[in-house]
This record gives C-alpha cells, structure tokens and sequence, in this order.
C-alpha cells in the first residue's frame, strides 16, 4: 500500500510559473506590452516568460481622439500567426482565456 | 536554455523576425546564440517599405526581438511541451 501511494505522480505547484507550466498544451491569454494581446495554445515557456504559442491572434488596440469632438474611438486590428515565439520582456501576464463571446 | 535549444534546431528554416520598432524582416536563420541574437541570410521586407537599405544579411540584438514567426510543420510541439515541463522543475539558471 505505501509502495501505491509513491508511484502516483503528484504535480506540486510552487511558484508562479509552476501555474504557467499547468496551462501547457492548452489556449491561454497573454497580455502584452504597447496595448497588445495573444490568444493562443502555449507549447513552452522558460523562466523569462518567452513562449511558443500555436495558431496565436494578436489584437493591437488603438485609440484615436477626433480633434472636434474629443470622442476617443478604440479600434483593434487582429491578425493570425500559426506559430508564434514570444520574447518574455514584452510579457505583462499569462491567463486562461476569458471567454466572452 | 531552452529556447536556444529551439532556435538551433531551426537553423537554416525560413522565419519573420518582428521588432519592438515593428520593422518585420523576412529570412532565413543562420544562428542564434544564447542571448537569442539571431542572424538571418537573405533577407526581405515583409509588410511595407518603412525599410533602410539593406545588404543581404542581418545581425539582429535579441533584446529588441518582439516575436518571431515560425513554419508551424518545422515545430514538434510535443517535444517542446516536454521540455518546458522539465524545463521548470530543475531550472539551469
């Protein structure tokens, strides 16, 4: 019986990126510098945040202010890429992706 | 080490390399080291003509690196979902 309980490997959650490493192989949301977001399924990841994700979006907001109206229109421009690096120090934070459609 | 690891094994593949200056070059990947500089050969423009004149080759500094875009058939995901997973248990920093 105690020999039972040491084979079942026990996944121990740390540290932050121990988080990370449990949304392996699955769609995540990262947030990014200069107003820009991904959406994609993260394939590897290392201490500085640099990531592979597969069939990642980019959405890059922009917000433009009429001159007469000072109304501020945010637009957001997407774009797709198949497979994506990602340098870590551009990285503000890793998530599961918020549905909200 | 990882990534390093990954961009080796990606030597002479055909990549896009988009900087923080949002500058896209199209190339072919002749090294990388363990900062991730990158060097590319043949290189191209991609997106528009924002471009200075440039010769052949390029020496990129991977610090101003934003993404780089990958043939996705040239990735084994799975090894790389293996190596991330080891890669956090026994970090070699």
């Amino acid at each position: 019986m105690a020999e039972d309980l040491e084979n079942i490997p026990t996944i121990t959650v740390k540290e932050p990126l121990d988080l990370v490493r449990l949304s392996l192989d699955e769609r995540i949301y990262v947030k990014m510098r200069n107003d820009r977001e991904l959406r994609g399924r993260l394939h590897a990841y290392d201490q500085h945040m640099n990531m592979i994700l597969s069939d990642a979006e980019e959405t890059i907001t922009t917000v433009e202010i009429d001159e007469e109206t000072y109304e501020e229109v945010y637009r957001t421009t997407k774009r797709n890429i198949p497979m994506l690096f990602v340098r870590g120090d551009g990285v503000i934070l890793v998530s599961p992706p918020m549905r909200t459609a | 080490m990882l990534f390093y690891s990954f961009f080796k094994s990606l030597v002479g593949k055909d990549v896009v390399v988009e900087l923080k200056n949002d500058l896209s070059i199209c190339g072919t990947l002749h090294s990388v080291d363990q900062y991730l500089n990158i060097k590319l050969t043949d290189i191209s423009v991609t997106d528009t003509e924002k471009y200075p004149h440039m010769l052949k080759n390029c020496f990129i500094r991977g610090s101003v690196v934003r993404y780089v875009q990958l043939p996705a058939d040239e990735v084994d995901t799975q090894l790389l979902q293996d190596s991330a997973r080891k890669e956090s248990s026994a970090p070699t920093r």
